[in-house]
This record gives C-alpha cells, structure tokens and sequence, in this order.
C-alpha cells in the first residue's frame, strides 16, 4: 500500500505542478491577481506531495520491502541503515525522486519567502519552476516509476552496488543535485525577468543568494565525489577529466561566472543581458550533465548501467529547455536596458575578465567532452578525449585568471588604475617573489608547471589577506580600531575573502598533487619493506575478516621514517557475495605535507605476497579543505543582511556601492 | 572612452580569448585524441607503432595470467579476432574474464601493452565501444540476454 500511495502522490504532484506551471503565468499576464494568488498553495502542496513520495520510497527501502523492484535491485537485508536510507537516491529511479523534491523545496521556498517580491514576478518564477517540475514528473512516471511492484515478492535483493556502499558518496548525490537543482532557481528567475523585460539591482539581490547556495553546494558536491574517487578507487586519482566528472564541473564553471556578474548587475546596473544568459547556461549545464550521466552515451569511468530509452526523453528535455529559453532570450534579451558605464581597468572589468574566463573554460570542457559524439556521430570513428587536451588547453587558460583574481578586489568600481593597485598589492608582490625564490632555491626537481602553481597559490593568498588589510586599514590607524573595521565588514566581504583564500588553498594542492606524486607497484612478501618519497612501508602482512554483508582481506603496513613510527595502514580489499563484486578500500595517513595512501591488491605467488600500490600524495588535502572553505565563504556570503530585507533604504544602496564584494 | 569604444575593447578582448582557447584546443586535440580499436581493427589494418590507442572487447575465457611482479596477460576478443594484453598493476575490481574491457596503451609486435584498464562502477556495465565493436564483429546476437540488456535490469548508479 505504502509504495502505491506513494506513486499516487507523485501522480497527484504531476497535476498540481501543471496548474502551477499554467495559472500563475496566465494571471501575471492578464493581471489576473487571483490567479496569481494560485502560485503559493500550489507550490506548497508541490512539496507536500513530493516529501510524501520520497518518505514512501523511504519507508520501502527502511523496512526492506521486496515486492518494489527498486528496494530489490538496490537493497539487501543485511545493509547496514545508513546505506538501506541513502539506498533510496543511490540508483536512477530514486536519484530523479530526489531531484524533484529538491526542485519542489526551492520552489517552496520562493513561495514562502517570497512576500518581498513583486507578485508578476512570482508568479511567473514559480510558473517556469513548475515547468521544470512537470517534465521530470512526467520523466519518472513514464519511464523511470520508483514504485513499482514486483509478484511474487522477492526473498532478498540484490544489494546496492557495494562502490555506492560508503559515507562520502552516501552525500555526494543529494549535494550535487542541491547544487543542480539550485540553478534552476536562477533559471526561473532569469525566464520571468526576461518575460517582464525588467531586469534590476532588486531582481539580482534575489538570484544572488540562490546562486550562492547552488554553487556552495556544487562545491561540495564535486569535493565529495573527487575524495570518494580518491580514496574507494584505489587510483590514488581525483579528478580524470572523465566525461561524467566534466559534467559536474561544467555547471561549477558557468555558475562560477553566474554569481561574479549577478554582482555588477546588483552594484552598477549592467551586464544584465550577460546575466541572464548565463543563468540560463547554468542551469542548461546542468540538464546536460545529467543526460550526460543517465544516457550512458560516453564511456566513462565513472559509468553506471543505463537505458537507452531514458537518454532520449532526457534529451528531449534538454532540447525543450535549452532551445525554448534560448529562443526567448534571443526575443527579449536584447530589450534590457543597462546603465551602466566603466572602463576595461576597473571591477567590473575585472568581474567581466572573471565571465570570459570561465564561460571560455566551460566551452573547453564542453567541447572535449562532447568531441567524441560528433565525430563518431560524422562517422570519424571513435576516440576519447583524455587528460592532456584538458590540462593543456584548461590549464593555460586557468593561470592568467590567477593572476588577475589578486588584483580584481583592489579596483575600483567604473574606472580604476592599473598602477595605483599594484602599489596597493606590493607587499603581495614582494611575498610572492620571496616564496618562488624559496620554492626554486628549496625544490631540485619538479614540473615547472607545478612550481608556477604553488607561485599562484602564495600570489593569491596574499593578495587577498592585502585587500582585506587595507580594507580594515591594517597599520594605518590604531590596531584596535581597524579590528572594529575588521567586525564591521560586511558579510559579502567575508564571503569573497573566504571563497579566494580557499580557491588559493584548492591551488596549492593541485599542483603539489600534481608535480610531485610518487607511486610504486610492487609484490610484497610480509615483512618486505618499500620505501616511497622518504617513508618506508613495511608490510607486515594480510588476514582475512568478515563485514556485515561482505568479506575481507586487510592488510597490514608499518610506515616509519628514518626508524620513527609514522603511521599503520590497513588498506582493505572487499568482497560482496551478493553481486559477487569487489571493492578497495585504500588505507590513508593525512599528514600536513601530503598522504600516505596503500593499496591491497590480489595475492600473488606462492610465499604470502601481495600486490601492492603505495602513493606519497603531496598537499592533496589542501583541495578538499580549500573546496570546503570556498563553499563556507559562499555560505557567509548568504548570511549578508541585505539579501534578508525587501528594497534598501538610500543610505543602504549607498552602503553597498561602496562595500567590496 | 566613449561607451561604443568600450564596447570594441571587450569585444575584442573575448575574441582574444576565444581564438586563443580555439588555438590551444587544436593543438591540443592533435596529440591527445585517443582512437578506439576492436581486436579485428588491430588485426586487420595496421596500426602505428608506440602510438596511443584503446583497444576494447570481451576479456577472453580463461585467458587471464598472472606472471609474478604484479605483471598480468590476458587476451581482448571481440569473438572474431583476439589480441594479447600485458598490463602491471592492480586491476580495477570489477575485472573478470568474459566480461567487457576498455583498456589504453601502445601496440608492438603482437602484444598490446596497457597503462590503463579502465574500471567501471557496476558489473553490469558494457562500455558503448566494446558493444559495437561485438556488433560489428556480427557476434553480439551470441552475447546473453543478460549483457545486452545491462540497464534494463540493472539499477544504475547514483550520479
């Protein structure tokens, strides 16, 4: 009953969103203000609907039902809890449920938070929110129902896939989706002010936060996915430039752009058109990745069994979303009116250096990972795009934005001097020529790409501690008065300072991951030992063991250096009997100056050896907790005050003209 | 500056950019397009020596050795021709013999040695490649049902 009442609210969700996506609209249109009234219920019961659906899939998964095919195919008795509840969006019938509920809560939101704004603008922005509500409602149900049943009811199920058995990427999905979904807020945003025509400081003030919470949470998302990679595969890797990681990473890069020029469009009143095309290429990307990722058209090493059948109707999605905002935007766009003026060397300018980078690095990634469809859709036979085309065309693209990024907060808005901020910045200067000295004199070998990186990451990171003292007026006036400017800071400033710190930190551990990697693959007899980048793995051997639903082999390794005991590594290689499917489980040490990371692999020869992969990962860290920093200062961003009230006093639009962003 | 002059500065400054990308994206693609193989590709046309390609099939029955020092040799069949592989390393978990393989590496004299095996997330994953090349081979009507279908049974995965 559970499962049925389940799929009847999602059907009952279906109809709502429909007069959701129609009522509103037609009401903003005519003026119809009762119309328009529908918008709020209607987005409510949306949700309402949606929680139950999700909470019956739930239920099934919790209490292991196995009359529904997808507790069967995704579920076991035996899993532990934790993986029976993120079991529920760890498949594709579930993930898509948890789209829509997070679609329908955004939407909620709106509504609920929404007084402040002008009801036309409500109204249409939940209207185009509950178009995208309708198409994935008639997606699930037409192709992908998670609650259908299976008769006879099965004895057990078949277990979720055990790679999906893990904490990182029990949440990597719901963040990913977060952030996705989340750009649909921008969208719809973007759609109804383009049906208005009205673009303004208000309407940016509002897409801000949405596009602030979206990317924090893609941040997280993608950091998630990145460790998980790192630590459950056994690679030693995080990131392949596989197509299914490119499709995560292409709407960070086009929201990236999205929430820097939603600033010159809320502070000076221009690059709106630019805006709103870019909210719409947010959220496209973001459709993209996810019919990159459920069609299984691109081999990816990330690639999960798929259906055919549901590419296409995705794509057909795609097209409609794509091709109908496109088209609008071509209609309307270019009605809206900025105001505006300022000169290439000045924020804005900067903040439009910032767009073009990263709408031209999104290009990049776009067409690499797509290259492989056209030519072997033009019959040029088939091929894959690897890591050196995207290091080499990304990476160049990626240093000068870098260098640009310290100096963007010291201009100021209109016009600035090129040479008036660089003797604002020359104590930067100065650290960072220190620091490549240093990193010249102190490092005898390594890619001098990744020494420029580590020069870029000291580069950035001063220069943004620079901004901030001179902002605070550091030194020019009496500590203590500069710490009261320090609290007074507004939030947003915080949130910038914060989000180019940890972008410096997510830098250093790039290229210390990169440059200086060592790796070794090796048999090891208990009681051999291997030295790798200065520490010496002594392996003491292998026993076997039993998990809840799975079997184990763990290994042992002593790591010492120069005779003191560093750290004891188990890596694990385990077996689920279930789908008959090993995993890894590597074994790692985080120290501050890189990971030690091991590898159990199969037994080998007849004396108790074992394949082993031992990794030194220099400074890999740094990126997790540069990403997790970048997505706090977004966070503290949201928090700024003025995105909680309606239409600023004059004083306060004054405020916010001169603050730094 | 007047505004229309602004104006030609950014436009000129994007195409900068763009034309640069575009630049960097050619010379790029020249060397590190890789190209797909069927053992029957490898076979039958020649193949440039030390040039990276992936080579694709059916991990084939009762192939797989494991040569001591991590060294393992396997064969790659698309049901009509076979090629050897040597790859040293651990194999990705889900490895198995008669199951689907997209391996990357250099072919000389006979045997195809692989850097990379690629893995995949579930084991009822065929990659798109190894599908066609049994198709073309004329073999894919022999697969089992079970392998032709894969998602259709299968639930897929979280991304």
């Amino acid at each position: 009953m559970i499962a049925e009442a389940g799929h009847f609210a999602l059907t009952l969700a279906l109809f709502v969103a429909i007069v959701q996506a129609t009522l509103p609209m037609i009401g903003a249109h005519r003026g119809n203000a009762l119309w328009m009234s529908m918008d709020k219920p209607t987005a409510i019961a949306q949700l309402l609907l949606v929680t139950f659906a999700f909470g019956c899939l739930t239920y099934s998964h919790v209490v292991s039902d196995f009359s529904v095919v997808n507790v069967v195919q995704n579920s076991h008795s035996l899993k532990p809890m934790l993986y029976k509840v993120s079991g529920v969006w760890g498949n594709h019938e579930g993930s898509l449920l948890l789209w829509v509920f997070i679609l329908a809560a955004f939407g909620s939101a709106v509504a609920m938070f929404g007084d402040n704004l002008p009801p036309t603008l409500r109204a249409r922005v939940l209207g185009v929110q509950a178009m995208i509500a309708v198409g994935f409602f008639l997606f699930m149900l037409l192709t992908s129902n998670p609650f259908e049943r299976v008769f006879p009811a099965a004895m057990d199920g078949r277990d979720l896939n055990p790679l999906l058995q893990d904490p990182g990427l029990a949440f990597h999905p719901p963040f990913l989706y977060l952030g996705y979904v989340g750009f649909s807020m921008a969208f719809s945003f973007a759609i109804a002010a383009l049906i208005e025509g009205r673009v303004d400081a208000a309407w940016a003030r509002w897409v801000r936060p949405w596009t602030l919470a979206a990317w924090s949470f893609l941040t997280i998302g993608i950091g998630l996915g990145s460790w998980w990679a790192y630590y459950e595969l056994g690679w030693g890797g995080w990131w392949f430039w596989d197509p299914v990681e490119n499709a995560s990473f292409m709407p960070w890069l086009a929201g990236t752009a999205l929430l820097h020029s939603a600033i010159v469009v809320e502070k000076r009143d221009t690059m709106k058109t630019w805006t709103i095309f870019l909210a719409i290429l947010a959220f496209s990307m973001s459709l993209l990745g996810t019919f990159l990722v459920r069609s299984g058209v691109l081999t990816s090493v990330h690639a999960f069994a798929t259906d055919p059948e549901r590419g296409v109707f995705i794509l057909l999605l795609l097209m409609i979303v794509i091709g109908g905002s496109l088209a609008l935007f071509a209609m309307r766009g270019p009605s809206l009116r900025s105001t505006g003026v300022f000169k290439p060397i000045s924020r804005e300018g900067g903040l439009l250096l910032n767009n073009l980078v990263m709408s031209t690095g999104c290009a990049v990634v776009l067409l690499g990972t797509l290259y492989p469809l056209f030519l072997d859709a033009v019959g040029g036979g088939k091929v894959s795009v690897g890591p050196p085309f995207f290091n080499s065309v990304f990476i160049p693209l990626m240093i000068p934005m870098f260098m640009a990024m310290g100096f963007g907060p010291v201009l100021s808005w209109k016009r600035s001097d090129l040479v008036q901020a660089c003797l604002r910045l020359k104590v930067a200067f100065m650290v960072t020529g220190l620091a490549c000295a240093a990193f010249l004199a102190l490092i005898d070998q390594g890619p001098f790409l990744a020494i420029l990186g580590l020069g870029l990451a000291v580069w950035l990171f001063v220069a943004t501690f620079v901004e901030l003292a001179e902002r605070i007026k550091l030194f020019k006036e009496p500590i203590g008065s500069s710490f009261a400017r320090l609290l007074r800071q507004p939030r947003a400033s915080w949130g910038m300072t914060l989000a180019h710190l940890g972008m410096a930190i997510v830098i250093a551990g790039m290229a210390g991951a990169g440059g200086w990697k060592v790796e070794s693959i090796q048999v090891m007899t208990p009681g051999e030992t291997v030295n790798v980048a200065g520490y010496d793995y002594k392996f003491i051997g292998a026993r076997q063991g039993q998990g809840p639903n799975y079997t184990i082999i763990a290994g042992e390794f002593e790591v010492t250096q120069g005779g003191k005991h560093v750290a004891t590594l188990k890596p694990e290689k385990r077996n689920y009997p279930v789908r008959q499917m090993p995993t890894t489980e590597a074994a790692i040490h985080t120290l501050f100056t890189g990971d030690l990371y091991a590898v159990i692999g199969d037994p080998d020869g007849s004396n108790g050896g074992f394949v082993t992969r031992l990794y030194f990962n220099p400074l890999i860290v740094w990126m997790w907790a540069g990403s997790l920093i970048m997505a706090f200062g977004a966070a503290v961003s949201i928090s700024d005050r003025r995105y909680r009230i309606g239409a600023p006093a004059k004083r306060k639009i004054q405020n916010a003209a001169q603050a730094k962003v | 500056m007047k505004r229309k002059h602004k104006r030609l500065t950014f436009v000129g400054l994007a195409l900068l950019l763009i034309a640069a990308a575009a630049a960097l994206t050619l010379s790029a693609f020249e060397e590190s397009i890789v190209f797909f193989h069927s053992p029957t590709d490898i076979v039958t046309k020649p193949v440039v020596p030390d040039k990276r390609l992936r080579l694709g099939g059916l991990v084939e029955q009762g192939s797989v050795k494991k040569l001591g020092d991590a060294v393992v040799t396997f064969r790659v069949t698309d049901m009509a021709n076979a090629v050897d592989v040597s790859y040293r390393g651990i194999l990705p978990d889900l490895f198995r013999e008669g199951q689907g393989v997209v391996t990357e590496g250099t072919y000389a004299a006979g045997v195809f040695t692989a850097d990379e095996v690629l893995a995949k997330h579930d084991e009822n994953y065929m990659p798109p490649e190894v599908a066609d090349a049994l198709k073309k081979s004329g073999k894919w009507n022999d697969m089992s049902n079970e392998m032709k279908k894969q998602g259709h049974v299968s639930g897929g995965g979280a991304q």
